[in-house]
């Protein structure tokens, strides 16, 4: 099982190339919000969920992906679906 | 995009498709729908030779423009796509937004010539549906060719 520093190591590789604000990106926390603070836009937020499915070998359903608004919530998010598989 | 994709089932009439597009005149680009399936669609649209764009591209010397190109693909390959997907969850309020577009362009399109489009999906989730697209000219020849996204969201609380 993966702490959530790696977790944490592994979402931010994955999100960088959708970020529009480096500034937020580098002092991010759990409570930073995908569109809102990194500037994401709605379509490469789906892109970063199906990312996420690939590196985690998981499967986000609708209800989770609505939810999915901020580091904090991908996180809790992979550890609930990862613990479940 | 050698891939047939158009062996499962045919539709002989496309009409409740382009009837649900949310475009008009001088800006609806779609004039036939050849056969949709789950994974892919292809159309086909005639430019006419006083479309409005001709007038200032380029001054005396009419092309058709790559943005406008981009616009056909868009509309055959992702937006009708996207109609015949959402089938009965489309309404009047459904949201459609173009959201990335990357196209190499090969050769040039003339006013009235003919332009074939075929899509093929890449996926459709969380609203998103993002396709591979080509057009090619009545010779068969590639015009150009990329990936195009959209997001389509039936929008049921407006």
């Amino acid at each position: 099982m993966q702490t959530n520093e790696e977790l944490i190591i592994t979402l931010k590789k994955i999100v960088k190339p959708y970020v529009q604000d480096e500034q937020a990106f580098e002092n991010v926390t759990e409570n930073t919000d995908f569109i809102k603070d990194l500037k994401v836009n709605s379509a490469n937020l789906v892109d970063i969920v199906l990312d996420v499915e690939e590196a985690f070998d998981i499967e986000i359903d609708n209800a989770s992906m609505e939810r999915m608004l901020t580091v904090g919530a991908a996180i809790d998010i992979i550890t609930e679906k990862l613990a479940a598989k | 995009m050698a891939v047939n994709i158009f062996n499962n089932k045919r539709l002989k009439n496309f009409t409740h498709i382009q009837s649900k597009l949310p475009y008009s005149k001088p800006f609806l680009f779609v004039d036939e729908l050849h056969a949709v399936t789950e994974n892919g669609i292809e159309g086909s649209y005639t430019f006419p030779a006083d479309s409005f764009f001709y007038k200032g591209h380029f001054k005396d010397k009419p092309v058709t423009p790559g943005a406008i190109l981009t616009e056909v693909m868009a509309q055959i390959g992702v937006v009708c796509l996207g109609i015949f997907l959402l089938n009965d969850s489309l309404t009047a309020n459904t949201e459609i937004a173009m959201t990335s577009t990357q196209i190499d362009f090969y050769k040039p399109v003339f006013p009235t010539e003919t332009v074939t489009v075929r899509s093929v999906k890449e996926y459709f989730r969380f609203n998103k549906l993002k396709c591979r697209v080509e057009m090619v000219n009545t010779s068969g020849e590639l015009v150009c060719r990329g990936t195009i996204s959209g997001m389509m969201k039936a929008n049921n609380h407006a």
